[in-house]
């Protein structure tokens, strides 16, 4: 069975409660139309379930998210993905700002552009590796004070060989940036370094990018076949002697 | 007409624009408005609207705030010394009304939220006799009235002072200050809206965004933490900061730089969101040298803080962010309109289709302009 929903004039407390609420009881399919700004959407659901939104959702789409699969034919707005722990996103356009927020698990992808400060304090634990990849661009602040995580940058179909903005990885202390071309020297923040990828790197992101390129119909190939660089923290405690008297 | 309530956290803007001219009532931006509700915290809504009196349109029209019938009598006095007027009327409300249509369910979930109580609202269309203007432009003339006014005659605000323009705002959620000022039966080609939710100052009726003087108004997301040096930069000039919150300033900060001083308002916001200078040292020289100039001579214009503003004036609107985007702002394009704001679904929620969606670069301004003459 599948449960569409309507979210015209819904209220975003009431549309999350109807999801929870059905899949507590054992829905595991959900179609939402119509949605336009309700906030919150996916989160407080333990389980693996699916819900495709047709529609722009609010901001903090997804926080908390802990095992739904997310499909959203739309933009997302602003914060989403934040301390998300399990579970997968899909977005089939652009995200705002603040993209996965202390993500902690799960993947993030993203057929357009982030906007400023994405992937900002992704962290991870052991096997917990949460993965953002977007296709399109960023703007300043890419993985500002990451501590752990992958975030891949791919500028499919950009004009500019620059893809990426100012302070990238600024505060970075763990966690792995790829990014697809190159990046300006003077746009590094100064916790981070610009290496060549290795073969490990290769593996990794062919097995994301695979996945990714079902998810949006891209070919992997053409993808992996232009070069990559990837931004690494130069000391996992940056600021170890920042407060110490 | 204070509230001594603080509740700490963010704001909504909401604006658009026919750039060529068309006059559109107030539902659409009341629409985009109320949908981003749980933005605000009802200490403050409102907006702005150009193109709304053309029975007027050459007289300036004062949207006054009056803490009583007492101060109402002192403020006529005084505009009849410095006057003509042309014709003067309560401002039409509705005690009591709110917001009818169920955006997002908010209603089922709080309940309605009407207007019941207001100071004094009264608009009047104002001369500038001519006598007056021998050794002062009558913008200037104008300008140094309102300020007169806001400082020196207590209780009574000047909410808006342009021409064929007028600020409608008060101690509300911004829908049911919609519906309180009858937004529906006004027609305007640019409207901008806010809804507040006071971090630093009182939430009261003149507090409420947008600010307003003369053709200029501001709506803005977010905090000025420059304020003490902005208010001191501009007191020499002759403005008086006495609306008890930070966005005073920036409307008084485009009237110094544009009007009073000539500069085009997009260098007058290379001077308020300034580039970094390691971004100026990387500009041709041509352009390296005027910004230059700009930061050495408008250094205390420079608004610091996180911050997503929509400037308003009759030719157009103006939107912008603070240098390293700490506060959301997204633009949209659909035929001949431009649409602004905090949220992408407050755009749709009127605008379904838009042509165009994209979140400008901060520090980059967003323009819209007329290009035809106003309907």
């Amino acid at each position: 069975m599948v449960k569409r929903i309507d979210c015209k004039n819904l209220y975003y407390r009431h549309l999350n409660k109807i999801i929870q609420d059905e899949a507590e009881s054992g829905e595991t399919e959900f179609i939402l139309d119509n949605l336009n700004g309700q906030r919150y959407l996916g989160t407080g659901i333990n389980k693996a379930v699916n819900i495709t939104v047709n529609g722009t959702p609010g901001s903090d789409c997804a926080v908390f998210m802990n095992g739904p699969t997310l499909t959203i034919n739309g933009n997302a707005q602003d914060m989403i993905a934040n301390t998300m722990n399990m579970g997968k996103i899909t977005v089939h356009g652009n995200v705002g700002d603040v993209v996965g927020y202390g993500m902690r698990g799960g993947k993030l992808f993203i057929k357009g552009d982030v906007g400023y400060r994405a992937g900002i304090h992704m962290k991870e634990y052991k096997s917990q590796i949460p993965v953002i990849i977007s296709g399109g661009t960023a703007r300043d602040f890419l993985g500002e004070y990451m501590a752990g995580g992958i975030f891949i940058l791919l500028g499919i179909g950009s004009d500019s060989e620059i893809i990426t903005g100012d302070y990238l990885g600024t505060g970075m202390h763990g966690g792995v940036i790829y990014i697809r071309g190159d990046v300006e020297n003077d746009t590094l923040g100064k916790e981070v370094k610009k290496l060549d990828i290795d073969e490990e790197d290769r593996r990794i992101l062919r097995q994301y990018l695979t996945e990714y390129s079902q998810d949006f119909g891209f070919d992997v190939d053409e993808i992996m076949s232009k070069s990559f660089i990837k931004l690494l923290p130069l000391s996992s405690r940056p600021y170890e002697n920042l407060y110490v008297y | 007409m204070k509230s001594s309530c603080y509740i700490p956290s963010g704001c909504s803007i909401s604006a658009m624009m026919s750039e060529s001219g068309k006059r559109i009532d107030g539902r659409a931006i009341t629409k985009s408005i109320a949908l981003m509700h749980d933005r605000s915290n009802g200490l403050g809504g409102g907006f702005a609207a150009y193109g709304i009196y053309p029975r007027y349109a050459e007289q300036y029209a004062f949207h006054m705030m009056f803490n009583s019938f007492e101060a109402k009598g002192v403020f006529e006095n005084y505009l009849k010394d410095h006057f003509y007027i042309v014709h003067d009327e309560e401002i039409p409300t509705r005690p009591g009304a709110v917001y009818e249509e169920d955006t997002s369910g908010i209603n089922i979930e709080y309940g309605m939220n009407p207007i019941t109580e207001s100071p004094v609202l009264w608009r009047y269309f104002v001369d500038v006799p001519g006598n007056r203007t021998q050794f002062v432009s009558e913008s200037e003339y104008v300008f140094e009235k309102v300020m007169e006014i806001n400082s020196k005659i207590e209780g009574a605000f000047v909410a808006s002072s342009g021409k064929n323009m007028g600020i409608f705002k008060g101690l509300g959620y911004p829908e049911d200050i919609a519906a309180f000022y009858n937004l529906d039966e006004y027609k305007a080609y640019i409207w901008t809206a806010h809804g507040r939710f006071p971090t630093n100052t009182p939430g009261w009726w003149g507090g409420a965004h947008p600010f307003g003087l003369l053709d200029w108004s501001i709506v803005h997301n977010g905090e000025i933490s420059s304020y003490g040096i902005n208010k001191r930069y501009l007191e020499p000039f002759g403005y008086r900061m006495e609306l008890k919150t930070d966005t005073e300033v920036v409307a008084y900060m485009f009237d110094l730089l544009v009007r009073r001083h000539n500069i085009p308002i997009k260098t007058a916001i290379s001077a308020l969101s300034a580039p970094f200078w390691k971004n100026i040292d990387k500009m041709p020289e041509r352009e390296r040298k005027i910004i230059t100039a700009i930061r050495q001579v408008y250094g205390s214009a420079l608004l610091n803080g996180p911050y997503s503003i929509v400037l308003g004036h009759s030719r157009g609107i103006v939107g912008f962010n603070d240098r390293i985007k700490l506060r959301p702002m997204t633009c949209a394009r659909k035929d001949n309109m431009l649409y602004m704001s905090s949220e992408e679904s407050a755009i749709r929620e009127i605008e379904p289709n838009p042509d165009t969606v994209w979140s400008p670069k901060a520090g980059t301004p967003v323009i819209g302009e007329l290009y035809e003459e106003v309907e």
